[in-house]
């Protein structure tokens, strides 16, 4: 079972629904894809058992060779490679490592490098094991860490996948291949909008998903008319409660402040099993 | 000497385009016979990212001395550089008057790139 936590807006709680239900459920690996600002573990505290670096290719221009042909700039999809008259040089931050310039190359002038973009770290606490990919900063290329952080999906646990916010490149790398998202909203303007567009993605992309409102006390009752009338279903509401963040503000989680809330996200649980099972 | 203007027009009348890696065409004007031709920029407005890359790579082409535009980024910037491409950025107006300008010395290069780099 593969559930990814995801959202359009930034902080509406993808973490903390993330962490609970990692916590209140057994069998569980959670893997952290929010490669840019990971930050499951400040609520797991694991021991690092495992780091494993991460590695693309990008090409580098043997000056003696290049004939100044310019094949790679003319298949080169994001125009990382500039061909003049008398020069080549690669714009670094333009290059997704996809390889096709060194393959074409007739003279064999590109030779790949590898680069580091950044590590995969593997902890374990009280039987929860969690992978987090950590992007280098100053890179930009989340999707190839994201990749390197699924590939530690275990089919025969249940793996609670935490995307980052929006619907980029990022967004789908970690959605893709799963078998359930929860999209975390909030009832205001921002979260109806963001979430109308997250939900347009995961239609596109045929996922199964369900909404989760958190401080669903607050704002506007829009997020809940527009899943009425989009027959999505809402998961579960979470009031907004000041201990919550409280506690979320000294790295402590939900169920660990009051181990009741395990029911709560058990139910979550249970509801999205039964959707799976009803399609 | 040559200047390219980047413009969403295909003549002298044309009005400036304040774009330059997704302006429609750069006018290519030979400023000491007036000659002039019209360079389209499509392969530059199709590109998923690096449009002003591309671009400058079309004027680098074209063996201009002076670009002429609204606004440029620095990674466009960074390959006019290279092909000693002298940049002018926040013009106005049509082309015409601009070359005018530009004759006058009205018009002031830029050493760096006036606005910053985008990624969509």
């Amino acid at each position: 079972m593969i559930i990814t936590v995801a959202s359009g807006k930034g902080g509406t709680g993808k973490t903390t629904i993330s962490v609970n239900l990692a916590l209140s459920l057994n069998n569980v690996q959670l893997l952290d894809c929010d490669v840019e600002e990971p930050n499951c573990d400040l609520f797991i505290k694991s021991n690092i058992i495992e780091k494993k670096d991460v590695f693309t290719l990008v090409p580098e221009i043997n000056k003696e060779k290049c004939i100044f042909c310019k094949k790679c700039t003319q298949l080169c999809e994001y125009n990382a490679i500039v061909v003049l008259e008398d020069k080549s040089f690669l714009i670094k931050e333009m290059c997704h490592g996809c390889g096709v310039c060194s393959y074409f190359c007739p003279e064999h002038a590109i030779i790949e490098q590898k680069k580091h973009i950044g590590v995969i770290e593997k902890g374990e606490k009280l039987g929860l094991q969690i992978i987090t990919g950590k992007l280098d900063i100053g890179e930009v290329m989340a999707p190839f860490v994201i990749k390197e952080v699924k590939k530690n999906i275990n089919k025969n646990q249940i793996n609670i996948l935490d995307a980052s916010p929006g619907t980029s490149c990022s967004v789908v790398a970690s959605i893709i291949d799963t078998d359930y998202v929860i999209l975390v909203t909030e009832p205001t303007p921002f979260g109806l909008h963001d979430l109308q567009l997250a939900v347009d993605l995961l239609r596109s992309m045929n996922i199964l998903f369900g909404v989760v409102v958190n401080k669903s006390d607050i704002g506007d009752n829009k997020v809940f008319d527009y899943c009425e009338k989009e027959n999505i279903s809402i998961l579960l509401t979470i009031p907004f409660k000041k201990e919550i963040s409280q506690y979320y503000a000294q790295g402590i989680s939900m169920v660990e402040s009051n181990s009741s809330y395990k029911e709560m996200f058990k139910n979550l649980y249970e509801k999205i099993l039964k959707q799976i099972g009803n399609k | 000497m040559k200047l390219a203007i980047t413009s969403d027009g295909i003549d002298l009348d044309a009005i400036v385009s304040s774009r330059f890696g997704r302006a429609k065409n750069f006018i290519i004007v030979n400023i000491d016979t007036m000659d002039f031709k019209c360079v389209e920029n499509i392969q530059s407005i199709n590109s998923v990212s690096g449009a002003g890359i591309q671009a400058a790579q079309i004027v680098a082409n074209e063996k201009v001395d002076v670009v002429i535009t609204g606004n440029c980024g620095p990674k466009a910037f960074k390959v006019l550089e290279s092909a000693n491409i002298k940049l002018i950025v926040n013009a106005g107006g049509s082309i015409k008057e601009l070359i005018e300008k530009y004759k006058n010395g009205e018009l002031k290069i830029t050493e760096m790139p006036n606005v910053k780099g985008h990624w969509i």
